[in-house]
């Protein structure tokens, strides 16, 4: 099912996921030619982050973590100035100081981000405290892994939240559904007794949900409720947003093992390839969103391609822009320690 | 002597561990951080699954399981990966793990070792370069190891691993590749509080810890091209500190550069200098200098990092600067 929005709106979600798929792989492309450090993406989550946080509006907050593009390119981010941070250059969107790790933007509404596991958690329930006791009816999001759940500082959060009904709405992305895991030298997540994991969430007494993260139309309503809910004062809630993980985000370091991007993949079944095809067929959920657009009339082929056109071009010149940007200057390094 | 590969000698010296001692057991097994050499772990995961944990993410918890665990019988070696993480368990590693023998009247121990990947690794950013020893060395209670050679990481571990004291192991993550000679006596360990002078000199000082010491001797041979003979003296523990081979060497040289990738401000360099100035004021010939990082949170771009890192271009003028 789709989101019930107006079809131009619908139309604009998938180009936002798109350009998210397109960055992504732009990304990955150039970290095989350079030496770029350690990155995450967000390939296999557009379906979630794009229309929970469309739901946002000026003043709102948003704390996002590690794997953090797909969420900042969501709330409308520039692609050239997100890929120049990740590579260090003058013209990002913190100067190069924070990179990947680290892209904040005061403008999207996101005004750190910590890669610290967690980390985000007691930060973004301290902006909802704020809008509480200045009483404005702005919400602040907290985008969090599941592997964040293993901490301490969730537990302790969410209690204050919940003991103070704050405007928060605690969206937890669960990608481990198939990842590898730590026994197999690869990325850790979800090492949990708890389960299902809005267990807890609900053992302190809020609304506690798990939606399949690749269910637009599921990601939509319940962020609109919990978006509302939180507005009208009423507290916090916990969504689970549970998506297989995209199998170039097994390794610990992103591949582009499902190849870019094919969007005929949504009209035509021959175009899906033999490899990974149940990963193309079901658990992409931008090619789901695509395919139900299509299938309401919202969309035809023939645009889907020319918005592809356009975006894979954005991502081409964020890429360039990125490269022919320059460093900044060394001794920058010493400023900005203090306000 | 053969030449080996200091990843390698912490992959052997880990294993010869949980092998001898059946009270050893790793807690967090991302000794090799995520560099290319992660995958000799497997020998150990593989030869004993059941001494090997994998902990959820939750470093106060079991960080301080681990700590738990060594009052309890075990000897565990906890893994804490990238050194910024520890900040997670300091209530546990600070406040309770330094403080039980003494607040326990000298009855209660806690043998282990809690090992963290530091320093500036490139890319790093604020979040992933921290090097807390000086924070640790400012916590009465526990011993610091700062292994810089194949031969430190398994001669000091192994008196680690024996130590009946909380013992934090700073393992910055540039050594891995380090090569050198290893000796291949399975007995062979290295006393705490015993430096090693890395090579001898007369004219100037470098004092150096973990990867400093290995800028630190590139930047010896380019001096000695200038005509200045430089001793390098690597501490290899903080705690104990060998202060007297520091000062042996620098009423030798009358000249001090201490090396140092913690921030200045109170960092390893401060302490050691400060050590300096109280008991050998008399035989410097010129002013001690300090090459750290600056006092700013680390940056991402690359250029920006090579600015505030101590390197071994600045060793150089340091050394150049109160020897000529
Ligand atoms: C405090 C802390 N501990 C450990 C890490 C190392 N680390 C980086 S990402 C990650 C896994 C996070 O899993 P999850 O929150 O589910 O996010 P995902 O990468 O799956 O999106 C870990 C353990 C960290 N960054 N911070
Ligand atoms: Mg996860």
């Amino acid at each position: 099912m789709l989101p019930d929005l107006p079809g131009d709106q619908l139309v604009e979600q998938l180009r936002l996921m798109l350009v998210i798929r397109r960055f992504e792989e732009a990304l990955i492309k150039l970290a095989a030619d350079r030496d770029i450090g350690h990155f995450h993406v967000y390939i296999g989550q557009e379906a979630t982050g794009v229309p929970a946080l469309s739901l946002l509006r000026d003043g709102d907050f948003t704390f996002t973590t590690h794997r953090n593009h797909g969420h900042i390119l969501a709330r409308g981010a520039d692609p050239a100035r997100m890929l120049a941070e990740i590579l260090g250059k003058e013209t990002g969107y913190n100067r190069g100081k924070g990179g990947t790790l680290h892209i904040a933007s005061l403008e999207h509404g996101f005004p750190t981000t910590s890669a610290a596991t967690g980390g985000c958690i007691p930060l973004a329930t301290g902006a909802a405290f704020a809008f509480d006791r200045r009483g404005v009816d702005n919400v602040s999001v907290c985008l969090l892994g599941d592997g964040a759940l293993e901490e301490g500082s969730w537990h302790e959060s969410v209690n204050i939240a919940a003991l103070e009904s704050l405007p928060i709405i605690y969206l937890c992305e669960n990608n481990s559904l198939e990842a590898l895991g730590q026994k197999a030298g690869e990325y850790p997540s979800s090492t949990m007794a708890a389960a299902p994991l809005t267990d807890l969430a609900s053992i302190y007494k809020m609304p506690a949900i798990a939606i399949d993260g690749t269910d637009s139309a599921e990601v939509y309503t319940t962020m609109k409720t919990a978006v509302e809910r939180a507005r009208a004062g009423e507290g916090p809630t916990f969504i689970e947003a549970r998506t297989v993980r995209w199998p170039g985000n097994r390794p610990l370091w992103p591949q582009l093992l499902t190849g870019e991007t094919d969007v005929a993949m949504m009209w035509d079944d021959d175009a899906i390839p033999a490899e990974h095809a149940a990963w193309h067929r079901t658990n992409d959920g931008l090619l789901t969103f695509g395919r139900l657009l299509l299938a309401d009339g919202h969309t035809i082929a023939s645009q889907i391609g020319e918005i592809d056109a356009a975006v894979t071009k954005l991502a081409e010149d964020a890429v360039q822009f990125a490269l022919d940007s320059p460093y900044p200057a060394p001794e920058e390094a010493l400023a900005d320690v203090f306000a | 002597m053969t030449d080996i590969l200091y990843a390698k000698a912490l992959v052997q010296v880990l294993r010869e561990s949980v092998e001898h001692d059946d009270r050893v057991h790793l807690m967090g097994q991302y000794f090799l951080g995520l560099t290319h050499h992660r995958e000799m772990m497997a020998e150990i995961r593989d030869n004993y699954p059941e001494r090997v944990y994998y902990p959820p993410i939750a470093e106060v918890g079991y960080v301080g399981a681990a700590i738990g665990a060594a009052m309890a019988g075990l000897r565990p070696i906890v893994d804490i990966a990238t050194a910024s993480f520890i900040f997670q368990a300091f209530p546990q590693v600070v406040n309770e793990a330094a403080n039980i023998y003494y607040m326990s009247g000298g009855k209660t121990k806690v043998p282990m070792v809690f090992h963290f990947n530091q320093g500036i690794r490139g890319g790093g950013a604020a979040q992933h370069s921290h090097s807390p020893q000086a924070m640790l060395w400012n916590t009465p209670g526990l011993e610091i190891i700062a292994p810089s050679t194949p031969a430190d990481v398994l001669g000091l571990v192994r008196t680690a691993v024996a130590s009946d004291n909380p013992t934090a192991w700073v393992d910055h993550i540039k050594l891995f590749d380090v090569t050198g000679p290893a000796p291949e006596d399975a007995n062979y360990s290295i006393p705490f509080g015993v430096a090693d002078v890395k090579r001898k000199g007369s004219d100037v000082t470098l004092v150096a810890t973990s990867w400093m010491v290995q800028k630190t001797l590139a930047a010896a041979e380019r001096l000695a091209e200038q005509g200045i003979d430089a001793e390098v003296v690597d501490p290899r523990t903080l705690v104990p500190l060998d202060e007297t081979a520091i000062l042996e060497s620098v009423s030798k040289t009358r000249r001090l550069v201490v090396a140092d990738e913690c921030h200045r401000r109170c960092g390893v360099a401060a302490e050691i200098v400060a050590i300096v100035a109280e008991e050998a004021f008399g035989d410097l010939a010129a002013p001690i200098r300090r090459v750290t990082a600056d006092d700013v949170p680390v940056p991402f771009s690359p250029p920006l990092e090579e600015y505030i890192e101590p390197t071994e271009d600045k060793i150089v003028a340091a050394a150049l600067s109160v020897t000529s």
